[in-house]
């Protein structure tokens, strides 16, 4: 049977208003909620549309964090066959390698053909978890991925480019994705198969290695974004608004 | 370790058909006529692939499995037309069309677009998916202070059930502050949930998500039995509906009352505040779920009666055949689905025959119509002038607050 995995992690949710820590670099935490990571919940979904095509057993791992327990159910109730919370991580994000790292562990004890990850999250500067991940375990790694079919000890793969190029390519496993997209959007699950799985199914603890704060770019300062004064208001009635548009967009040589 | 995985599909079986049966009256199923007439009232029984009364005699044939195949579930309004018209008493809408849905649901066969809305109310506690922190931020708009029972710690003498687009949506926001003022006017001892307020789940669960809609009425009940208050009012037929008729039958019993039912009682009192503002015609849209659901039709009459200069008219549909507005059983979620299937959005019908009896203002008693018959003043030539309102609108406009 193929075995899958996907890495799955929380975000702060940016319908909440962020705050500021005291330390001026971080958000604070005391405000923030949190939600699956965007591009995470598509890699459970392509795990999970490969897993309904062809077969396959699928392990979703994710860091502790508040709700993480809710999610990992959630993904039961999708499909999953095995849930995995790593403990020991703290309230600090953990830099990309370290954390990658303490998956490396766990996943060389899965021995996948198959590894998937959200190619980015909002509150990853670097982007390069799968990579790192990848690089520990000797295995590819390709980003941009939206669309993946299983073959006989490889898959096909779809990668987006800029400007609406796609490139299918043809990747030996086992190997390292980060996906874009799934091929169809996440599915709506029932709240009733979720509180199901809260009842029926259980989740691994396994403990974090040495998961350190310091070694990812450093950022020196973290701010909500500032109203500027560049912007002009074209005050008047609707036609002098028109004529003083039209001439505005004259003079910049657009009309 | 193993999980179980559950089967994404599985179509409709006979199970189905027998849990029907356990539901009250459901066993009435068995006794219909195949007379059409729910088919013949559902305003979009015409692009349904299995309108209720087909639905039933597939049913009967055991021809099953091919009713998932059919998106067509998802056009039924939940607006208790078929219910009203059956000879027979089946609780077309209650039993069949929502389990229906629960069953497409469970199947993993939902339009994308009522997906987020479901995804939204388990996250946010709203369909919106507006934060949950700022439920009570409309409140900040008024000059005078809202309660909010968990900061007042005290026994109030109504806890106002606010809702969900009551809360948040920017033109029924209006509504919420114009009640908000009415309140204070009448010297009401009134409190909020504020933050601890969850979305009461009853257009979830019309939309087929049972389990949601049990997860946001334990909530909403936990917080409603750590206050103090004589009695729920709200301005939302659907809370309404929620609190009154689905909580009960989880063990959560709390009395509520419609706002239209508590301003009649303080008739008195408001009509001395009322002056004459214009001679507007106004024709009144029951909503489906005070009128034919829980039959409160005099109690916003007699409000707009009360108010001086206005003639109250009647539109062809009205009272137990009022036409829902569109935005029932999920409606508010599946616009677009909806457009694909039907190509009429039955607010535009609605607000057509607002126009032929002349009205000048269409007025309401339901935060879901407001933007929606206001759009379809829009859309509809001859209805650019009708303005609509809310009950709790003519009576603040009546009055010097």
């Amino acid at each position: 049977m193929t075995e899958i995995v996907v890495i799955s992690r929380l975000v702060p949710d940016l319908v909440e208003e962020l705050e500021i820590a005291s330390n001026g670099t971080a958000l604070d935490r005391a405000w923030l909620r949190l939600i699956i990571n965007e591009f995470d919940n598509h890699a459970i979904e392509q795990a999970i549309l490969i897993k309904e095509k062809v077969g396959a057993n699928v392990t979703i791992i994710s860091p502790e964090a508040e709700g993480v327990e809710d999610m990992l159910f959630t993904t039961a109730a999708k499909g999953a066959d095995k849930l995995i919370k790593i403990t020991g991580v703290g309230d600090e994000k953990p830099t990309n390698l370290s954390l990658a790292e303490t998956l490396a562990e766990i996943i060389k004890e899965i021995n996948p053909d198959l590894i998937l990850n959200g190619v980015q999250a909002h509150d990853d500067i670097t982007g390069d978890l799968a990579p790192q991940l990848a690089d520990l375990l000797g295995m590819p790694y390709v980003g941009y991925i939206s669309g993946v079919e299983l073959g006989d000890g490889k898959v096909t793969a779809f990668k987006e480019y800029p400007g609406g190029v796609l490139a299918e390519m043809e990747i030996t496993l086992p190997a390292v994705l980060g996906i874009q997209a799934s091929e169809e959007p996440p599915r709506y699950v029932a709240i009733s198969k979720v509180r199901q799985m809260m009842s029926t199914a259980s989740i691994d603890e396994l403990p974090a290695g040495d998961l350190k704060i310091d070694g990812d770019a450093p950022i020196d300062r973290m701010y909500l974004p500032e109203a500027a004064e560049r912007a002009e208001m074209l005050e008047g009635s609707e036609e002098e608004v028109a004529e003083k548009l039209t001439s505005l967009l004259q003079d910049l040589g657009l009309l | 370790m193993a999980v179980n995985v559950i089967p994404q599909q599985q179509p409709f079986t006979a199970e189905f058909k027998e849990s029907l049966l356990k539901i009250p009256e459901g066993d009435r199923i068995l006794s219909c006529l195949q007379c059409a007439c729910c088919s013949g009232a559902c305003p979009f029984g015409f692009a349904m692939d299995f309108p209720p009364g087909r639905m039933i005699a597939w049913m009967r044939a055991g021809i099953l499995d091919e009713m998932l195949k059919s998106d067509s579930i998802w056009m039924c309004v939940s607006c208790y037309a078929c219910t009203e018209v059956c000879p027979k008493d089946i609780p077309i809408t209650l039993a069949l069309m929502t389990r229906a849905k629960e069953e497409a649901l469970l199947a993993g066969n939902v339009p994308a677009e009522l997906q987020s809305a479901l995804e939204f109310s388990q996250q946010y506690s709203n369909p919106l998916g507006e934060s949950s922190r700022k439920r009570a931020a409309w409140a900040e708009e008024l000059d005078f202070e809202v309660p909010i029972v968990r900061k007042e710690k005290r026994p109030f003498d109504v806890l106002w059930f606010v809702g969900d687009y009551a809360s948040y949506h920017p033109r029924v926001k209006e509504i919420t502050k114009a009640f908000a003022k009415l309140l204070h006017k009448l010297g009401i001892d009134f409190c909020i949930l504020g933050p601890d307020e969850h979305s009461d789940g009853d257009s979830q669960r019309l939309a087929g998500e049972r389990g949601l809609f049990e997860m946001l009425a334990e909530k909403n009940a936990k917080m409603l039995s750590r206050c103090e208050f004589n009695e729920i009012i709200t301005t939302d037929p659907h809370a309404y509906n929620a609190l009154k008729n689905e909580y009960p039958q989880l063990g959560f019993e709390f009395p509520v009352r419609h706002y239209t039912e508590f301003l009649v009682d303080n008739l008195e009192k408001i009509s001395s505040l009322l002056k004459e503002n214009g001679k507007p015609k106004v024709a009144y849209h029951d909503p489906c779920y005070l009128g034919r659901v829980n039959k409160i039709y005099d109690a916003p009459r007699q409000l707009i009666e009360a108010i001086p200069g206005i003639e109250l008219i009647e539109m062809d549909h009205n009272k137990t055949t009022s036409l829902c507005c569109g935005g029932g059983g999920g409606g508010m979620w599946l616009d677009g689905f909806r457009w694909e299937k039907a190509e009429s959005r039955l607010s535009e019908w609605r607000v057509k025959e607002a126009a032929a009896v002349k009205a000048d203002i269409l007025a309401v008693a339901c935060p879901y119509e407001p933007p929606r018959f206001e759009d379809a003043t829009k859309a509809i030539a001859g209805a650019e002038n009708i303005v609509v309102k809310d009950i709790i609108e003519l009576l603040v406009d009546a009055m010097d607050i």
